[in-house]
């Protein structure tokens, strides 16, 4: 959905997203790391189940939900990546994806 | 301990910067606390360090912005980046989120600058993924320098959705169409407003060259879209418009919306100050006086987070709320805050002429929300339908705060920070009554989630302290 328009040489960090070992830059958001690797849906909705992705990117809609190191509905849009985290798409009102 | 500051300002946008600059250059201790992890707020996000390797994608405005944040950084303001506020009281307690540990400090006063966010505006597919706001779209320009893979739709009214287009187009970015809901009837109803906005001939003058740099690209734009649906199964497939009374259908994987800004008004009205409904803005905000103060004592609230009123007036609206803290807090007296004052003031005054003006041109059509179809829905969170929602009135739900033991909405996560102003305007038009008179949710603390080992961690460190 997004590209980067080129590399800004900044330091990398490596993170898992689901499982999967990614480099991403230090300092960019969960939320900006898993849109650029194409990893969309985030979740699916509490209610009816259906696939939600970031809509705000600036902390107001909650639609970026993901399980961050263990801990379920973190917001991906204002969590900063850091070494060796862990990221889970998550599946309704929390708990993993399979 | 809890450390007490003798001001607080909560947000590092524009107005909060020169707020804190201002206040700490008049010899007030100021700590600033903002959720971002540099100063800027979403306006100038990322202004320290862009990762464009060209500036001048972002424009001339944007660069402003990185004069506050020298003044602030050169101040001596106390700064906490990354550390948001999840509970205010009126006794001036301020619940923070530092870095993720959770922690209080109390203030002599407080400024509240926390700015403004895109109205939400539903319609048909709207929670599908692939819609985004283009205030979504431009933060991730800002700050990472993402942009869209393929061919993007941008849709709605307002100048960010513009001001978008022409940056995106500067990078090489491909736009589907330009999809104008601005209604037809706006540029009449804002012309009696003209001959006062003429006097900030600048803001107006940017805003048509930024319409001439997207036209010359060859944009597709579509005037007088009325409609807007996002169709797909696990994300967006396309987009389908009416305009004229015809539908379209433009595949997509990517559309960006925007129906202008609004304030942030979830932290105000945990406080309990008084908001009104701005009928040209169609949005709460909360009641301020000329220096920003509200009814709860000790608070002032500044910037577009007050009423939009842009960049420029939330800077000067800052330096006016610092002069008035120093006053306040017997630093200067009123003959010397009022003397001060006088450039600030013109300024804000100068700015605010042209904001009619721009009301008017870019309000939003009032049948996007009184028209809305029974299926949309209203609340992402607990997917709460505008049918749901006029079922309950007819049922007898008579205000937002009873919607919710109606049927959920805006109890969801975001606590009706994307259903809220839609709700009251619903329940308004359904009711046939004015929205003030219809209210809005009642917003309680945590302001942001909170979790119960960040909350453990409060209690140990406040026995410890005891
Ligand atoms: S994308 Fe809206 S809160 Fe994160």
């Amino acid at each position: 959905m997004f590209k980067k328009l080129h590399d800004d040489g900044a330091a990398r960090v490596t993170v898992t997203i689901d499982g999967q070992a990614v480099q991403v830059p230090a300092g960019e958001t969960v939320a900006a790391a898993t849109l650029i690797h194409g990893l969309s849906p985030f979740r699916t909705s509490a209610v009816s189940g259906v696939p939600r992705a970031p809509f705000c990117m600036m902390g107001v809609c909650f639609d970026c939900l993901v399980e961050i190191d263990g801990t379920p509905n973190r917001q991906a849009c204002q969590v900063r990546v850091a070494e060796g985290m862990a990221i889970r798409r998550q599946d309704g009102a929390g708990g993993s994806a399979p | 301990m809890t450390a007490r500051h003798e001001l607080a300002v909560i947000g590092a946008g524009p107005a909060g910067l020169a707020a804190a600059t201002t206040a700490t250059e008049l010899g007030l201790e100021v700590a600033i606390f903002d959720d971002q992890p540099a100063p800027g707020g979403q306006i100038y996000r990322g202004v320290e360090r862009t990762p464009l390797a060209d500036p001048a994608v972002l424009g001339e405005d944007y660069r402003r912005g990185a004069g506050l944040a020298e003044a602030f950084r050169a101040s001596g303001a106390a700064y906490h980046p990354s550390c948001g506020v999840w509970l205010l009281t009126p006794e001036r307690e301020i619940g923070l989120l530092d870095n993720g540990q959770a922690r209080f400090v109390t203030a002599g006063r407080v400024i509240i600058a926390g700015g403004a966010m895109e109205r939400p505006v539903p319609f048909p597919g709207w929670t599908l993924p692939g819609v985004m706001t283009a205030g979504a779209g431009q933060i991730l320009l800002k700050s990472v320098g993402m942009v869209p893979e393929k061919e993007v739709v941008l849709a709605g009214t307002g100048p960010l959705l513009l001001l978008l287009a022409a940056q995106y187009l500067r990078v090489g970015v491909r736009i589907a169409a330009l999809l104008d809901m601005t209604p037809r009837s706006n540029a009449l109803r804002a012309l009696p407003q003209l001959p006062a906005a003429l006097s900030a001939f600048g803001t107006l003058a940017k805003g048509l060259a930024l319409k001439r740099e997207i036209r010359r690209a060859g944009v597709r734009v579509v005037k007088g879209v009325t409609s807007l649906r996002a169709l797909g199964e696990a994300c967006l497939e396309a987009v389908v418009y009416e305009a004229g009374g015809r539908e379209q259908r433009l595949d997509s994987e990517l559309l960006l919306v925007h129906f202008g800004v609004i304030p942030d008004s979830n932290t105000t009205r945990s406080l309990g100050v008084r908001h009104l409904w701005d009928s040209r803005q169609l949005c709460w905000r909360p009641a301020v006086d000329a220096w920003g103060n509200t009814d709860v004592e000790g608070f002032a609230v500044v910037g577009d987070g007050a009423g939009i009123g842009g960049a420029l007036a939330a800077e000067h609206a800052g330096r006016l709320a610092a002069l008035e803290a120093a006053r306040a807090l017997g630093r200067i007296d009123v003959a010397e805050r009022d003397e001060r004052a006088a450039p600030a003031r013109a300024a804000v005054v100068k700015e605010l002429r042209v904001r009619p003006f721009l009301d008017a041109l870019f309000q939003p059509a009032p049948e996007l929300i009184s028209r809305l179809d029974d299926d949309t829905v209203v609340c992402r969170c607990e997917e709460v339908t505008a049918g749901q929602v006029r079922e309950a009135v007819g049922q007898g739900c008579t205000g937002p705060n009873q919607l919710k033991s109606f049927t959920r909405c805006g109890m969801g996560p975001c606590q009706g920070r994307q259903c809220g102003t839609t709700v009251s305007q619903l329940i308004g038009h359904t009711l046939g009554r004015p929205v003030e008179e219809i209210g809005a949710y009642r917003i309680r603390p945590p302001l942001k989630p909170i979790n119960l080992t960040q909350l453990a961690a409060l209690d140990s460190e406040e026995g410890e302290a005891a």
